[in-house]
């Protein structure tokens, strides 16, 4: 059994320090926190904080009504499995410009570390690739987050990378919870760059 | 090629839907949509999305209008039973979601398993903050249907055109 060795605080960062070049949308939680982390809560991601399992959706909604952005999706295991469905839509419908990116702590960190199913035996990298999505990356430790991010912008998408991560704390950061005001922010950063 | 005996009226709303800027159209497959799904994949300047499950259609919604894109989602009336939930996005956040319900579970349904959340639907909508805009007659199509789409992209809330039996005519068994 791989040996999973990275810390989530020290993930985001190096993935994405073109940060400002993306659109983020994050899942509930660690993700989200993590997410405003790295970009200051800023205008650019949608951070959630409700509605389980719709990230990925949501990012896809957006993926095929902005095409000459690049979106990424930053969600959970939890959260993930509870919209596993979305990655088959996503698959078929195909966006180049999206992709997925499943902090995976093998628990629900939020709710007291309760073990996830991904502790088990469920493998999220073969359900991607089930799924039909055409890149899909896994990653357990801070040595392959170089190729990570070298795989979110070389290899053609939509991508999943589900990076695997301690049970330790997410990123500590006090967001915007109210969604109004976030929509609001959201749409006119993006009408303001577009 | 025989007509499609929804065509009439879907390719009515359409247009309505196609003129008030909608151009992404999410679905799970129902003989109430099947016309509208066709003509919404036929057009080049609007996209159908098959989900896996109706809420996901909602997600995508709110996905789309945040940078500034519309979408219908079309499913049956059981469908409305997995959203409520991804709700929170309208009644919570002002996101748009227009919504397009073909009923069962009404007017002359045969199908037992139709009945409970055929009768549920408004009480769920109603509870998310859904508007609803009954379409009974052919004659309260356009009228039910200008005032869910400017109830959705206007007061960017939830807003839903039922079509019911009635209407739509109900299902042999």
């Amino acid at each position: 059994m791989t040996k999973i060795t990275l810390d989530r605080r020290e993930l985001l960062a190096p993935l994405f320090p073109d940060k400002d070049k993306w659109l983020f949308v994050s899942g509930l939680a660690g993700s989200s926190k993590d997410a405003a982390g790295l970009t200051n809560d800023g205008p650019n991601l949608f951070t959630m904080a409700g509605c389980m399992g719709s990230a990925v959706a949501t990012g896809l909604g957006m993926a095929l009504s902005a095409p000459e952005k690049q979106v990424a999706v930053i969600t959970g295991d939890g959260e993930l499995q509870m919209g596993l469905g979305s990655l088959n839509t996503v698959a078929t419908q195909a966006p180049a410009n999206l992709t997925i990116i499943c902090i995976d702590n093998g628990t629900h960190g939020e709710t007291g570390g309760q073990e996830g199913h991904t502790a088990q035996r469920t493998n999220l990298a073969m359900i991607a690739q089930g799924s039909g999505i055409p890149s899909v990356k896994e990653i357990t430790s801070a040595d392959q987050i170089a190729d990570a991010h070298d795989f979110i912008r070389n290899q053609p998408g939509p991508r999943f990378l589900w990076c695997r991560v301690l049970p330790g704390d997410p990123t500590a950061f006090k967001r915007n919870f109210n969604p109004a005001e976030c929509r609001i922010a959201f749409r006119n950063a993006y009408f303001q760059s577009a | 090629m025989s007509k499609h005996p929804h065509d009439e009226w879907s390719q009515v709303l359409f247009r309505q839907f196609k003129d008030a800027g909608v151009d992404l159209f999410t679905y799970i497959p129902d003989a109430g949509n099947a016309r509208l799904a066709e003509l919404a994949e036929e057009d080049n300047e609007t996209r159908l999305v098959l989900l896996t499950t109706e809420e996901e259609g909602v997600a995508m919604a709110a996905g789309a209008d945040l940078v500034g894109k519309k979408s219908v989602l079309m499913m049956q009336s059981s469908g409305v039973g997995n959203c409520p939930n991804y709700l929170s996005f309208s009644k919570g956040g002002n996101f748009p979601c227009l919504m397009m319900v073909s009923m069962r579970g009404d007017y002359g349904e045969q199908n037992p398993w139709q009945y409970p959340m055929g009768q549920a639907v408004d009480k769920i909508l109603e509870a998310m903050g859904v508007m609803v805009f009954r379409v009974d007659r052919r004659d309260e199509l356009e009228a039910a249907s200008q005032a869910a789409i400017n109830a959705a992209f206007r007061n960017n809330q939830g807003a839903a055109l039922i079509l019911t039996q009635k209407f739509l005519g109900a299902k042999a068994f």
